[in-house]
């Protein structure tokens, strides 16, 4: 029974623009290379050569040269941000910092495909999506710093706020897609996840909910081939993507270095979801360039030559040779960039270092929506227990 | 279902049994706000498999009576956002040792969400879970986990004794922005009370006092206040006055009742079927040392289930409190 597919969720596109459907059910078989190994959605290749697809070149046909070069700022910017919180954690000013090095385009390319009413369930890594998003990236490093669990506002820029238990999010992903479906609008919902958390419960039961209700969400898996120290043969047999054929719905695995392929399969997949046809998977093939946190020690689990050989497939590298070789960019937008990315560093670096510690009370606040006695009582005595330093003090 | 009309005035006051009194709850919450759904295993045609839910579906509809695939973290994972999307979903728990699949959204997600938004967003889910022993059941089907959830803030726990409590406290609970635990005593489902379904109640998380008394109090929520009453029924014969505060909340719990009712009679027994250990009743007894030292005549002792398994149905009874353990309880207290 698909309680909205039958109701709220009845197609709103007509019959002469349901493309995706027709293809839909082919991309959960995608063709395979003569090396056995599944073909990547690609549309740049590493060597910033614009690849023709049949399939998802409509998604981009129209992009301009500036939407080009915004989207290479984007990706610069992030990278800069990224590494101006990896400083800031060596520096002892992060406890802890998630860097996301190497995804630069699986995060700006789904990111820059969304429209401002969808809503984004984001992990601990999705730095770039909350950039595409407009959250303030000095927001982002209050729960790394330390003084709370995330803070902002969610419902602000509909970026929900980073989910540490990897799989989670996504079961609430499918359930205010579910919502959206049931007020009849026709927003998206797009849950981020890694090949880590694809072996999480919650995430087969997303899988399985999103599919019986028809819920307009797609499923961004970016498969930075590590969980921590655990290469992606831990979680999976198959190739990810094609997990979403045993639900019922399509999966397709995108090249997750190439901003123009992961912004035209997610454009893909949330014309689907706008559409009535339900959940997609998107398994963005990437690469985690950096340790998975500040605390981590890759060394101890792989090799180098193995980031030598990502680090030839670097998203910012390859739309760089296409900018140049098309002539969409000249030195002088890259020297400006260059100057707005150690802004954008000071500007990071400056906001946490201005945070404040939390007032001590904060440990109770927001416990409880409408109050708590017992939170009332300890509150009480938690304040007591202080002032009676102060009247210690007076006393001497 | 037989309705009597036990009041001269305009007020409905029915008799209705505690699982028809949920029910009726949902309808009332159904009915006047269209955020609230309603959703679980079999919930829909079915009625769940007690009837709580029955012909709710029928009356509002399948997207608003969501029967769900057999997976409890999904039910609550989705509840979480629909509840982000700004629904209020009342989620069935089938019984209460299924619940466990759902316990790290319930306690990692559900009741953190409020706290890690610093208060910009809330949380109104209730999740019903039918628990207890005493109807014979196979495994899993007779639990009583509630410490388990007391034990996590962000979350509030509740459970009723009887139906006007039923209904009362599930419509309180809907209209709460916290996300409520919301215990049914399910051998007490079938149990009969009269509902006045346009009384004002009183505060969801404040205790009452069923009968009062002198000598001791007896300290119970949800299905072990009736026997409560039947134990101070066979103390009254041999002449000792027991108090009985129906504690209903479990998180918060009202200390400022038991306090006021201890200081009276200087004795309490706390009674629940589930384990002692580390029991709701650990907690309460802790307390009331602390607020009520100088007027305790005895420790105060707690009677519940033993730190063991939840037995086979042959020997729950040997594992529930009885009237008799509860009772050797009560003459302990007062032997002091």
């Amino acid at each position: 029974m698909t309680v909205e597919s039958t109701a709220a969720r009845t197609p709103r596109r007509s019959a002469g623009t349901t493309g995706a459907k027709s293809t839909a059910g082919k991309r959960s078989t995608a063709k395979k290379s003569p090396s056995g190994e599944p073909e990547l959605v690609q549309l740049l290749t590493p060597e910033g050569k614009r690849v023709k697809s049949a399939e998802y070149d409509r998604f981009v046909a129209a992009i301009t040269p500036d939407e080009l070069r915004g989207l290479y700022r984007d990706m610069v910017l992030t990278r800069r941000f990224d590494a101006e919180a990896t400083s800031l954690q060596r520096q002892g000013e992060l406890g802890l910092w998630a860097s996301l090095l190497g995804q630069e385009a699986a995060q700006i390319g789904s990111g820059r495909a969304l429209r401002d009413d969808d809503y984004v369930f984001p992990t601990y890594r999705e730095h770039g999506v909350a950039w595409c998003r407009g959250v303030d990236p000095s927001n982002l490093l209050g729960m790394f710093r330390g003084v709370n669990n995330g803070g902002w506002d969610p419902n602000s820029n509909n970026f929900h706020l980073y989910t540490i238990v990897i799989g989670s999010q996504t079961l609430h992903a499918t359930g205010y897609a579910m919502g959206v479906a049931k007020d009849g609008a026709d927003s998206a919902v797009i849950a981020y996840f890694g090949d880590g958390a694809s072996s999480q419960g919650d995430v087969a039961e997303s899988f399985t909910f999103s599919a019986v209700y028809n819920a307009p969400v797609v499923f961004f898996c970016q498969n930075n081939q590590w969980a921590i120290s655990e290469p992606t043969e831990k979680q999976t047999r198959v190739p990810l993507y094609q997990r979403a054929q045993g639900y019922g719905f399509p999966g397709v695995r995108v090249d997750g270095n190439d901003v123009l392929a992961c912004l035209a399969v997610t454009k893909w997949a949330l014309e689907r979801a706008r559409g009535g046809e339900g959940p997609t998977l998107v398994e963005a093939y990437t690469y985690r360039m950096g340790a998975h946190t500040t605390s981590d020690d890759p060394t101890r689990y792989r090799h180098d030559d193995e980031r030598a050989a990502w680090e030839a497939k670097d998203p910012i590298l390859r739309l760089r040779r296409f900018l140049e070789a098309s002539n969409h960019a000249d030195e002088g937008f890259f020297a400006e960039l260059e100057a707005e990315s150690e802004a954008l560093g000071r500007r990071v670096r400056e906001a946490v270092r201005a945070m404040p510690d939390p007032d001590h009370f904060a440990l109770f606040e927001h416990a409880y929506a409408d109050g708590h006695a017992l939170v009332d009582e300890e509150r009480a005595q938690f304040a007591a227990y202080q002032a009676s330093f102060a009247e210690a003090e007076g006393d001497n | 279902m037989a309705e009597t009309m036990t009041s001269t005035t305009s007020t409905p006051v029915k008799s209705m049994a505690l699982a028809k009194a949920i029910n009726e709850s949902l309808r009332t919450a159904l009915d006047t706000d269209p955020k609230v759904l309603i959703m679980g295993e079999d919930v829909g045609k079915l009625g769940g498999v007690f009837r709580v839910t029955d012909g709710l579906q029928k009356d509002f509809g399948e997207s608003r009576v969501i029967d769900t695939p057999l997976a409890e973290s999904g039910i609550v994972g989705t509840a979480i956002g629909l509840a982000l999307r700004g629904y209020r979903p009342v989620v069935e728990i089938q019984f209460d040792g299924f619940v466990f699949p759902a316990y790290d959204q319930i306690v990692t997600q559900l009741a953190k969400m409020h706290a890690r938004s610093l208060g910009k967003v809330k949380m109104p889910v209730v999740v019903r879970i039918p628990y207890g022993g005493g109807i014979g059941a196979v495994e899993h089907h007779s639990e009583s986990p509630e410490a388990l959830f007391a034990h996590v803030a962000g979350l509030k726990v509740v459970s009723p004794s009887n139906p006007s409590d039923a209904y009362w406290m599930m419509q309180q609970a809907i209209q709460s922005d916290d996300p409520v635990i919301f215990f049914e005593p399910k051998r007490r489902y079938w149990d009969k009370g009269e509902v006045n379904t346009e009384a004002i109640p009183g505060p969801l998380h404040k205790a009452q006092v069923v009968r009062e008394g002198t000598d001791l109090t007896l300290a119970a929520y949800g299905p072990m206040v009736k026997l409560c009453k039947e134990v101070a029924d066979v103390a009254a014969e041999e002449g000792r006055s027991l108090e009985i505060l129906d504690l209903r909340s479990v998180s918060p719990l009202d200390f400022d009742s038991i306090q006021t009712s201890v200081e009276k009679t200087g004795r309490l027994v706390v009674v629940h079927e589930a384990p002692v250990f580390f029991g709701s009743g650990a907690e309460i007894a802790a307390r009331i040392t602390e607020r009520c030292f100088y007027h305790l005549e005895a420790p105060v002792l707690r009677v519940g289930g033993y730190h063991a398994p939840y037995p086979p149905a042959r020997l729950e009874e040997e594992y529930l409190p009885g009237l008799d353990r509860v009772l050797d309880a009560v003459d302990r207290a007062l032997a002091y």
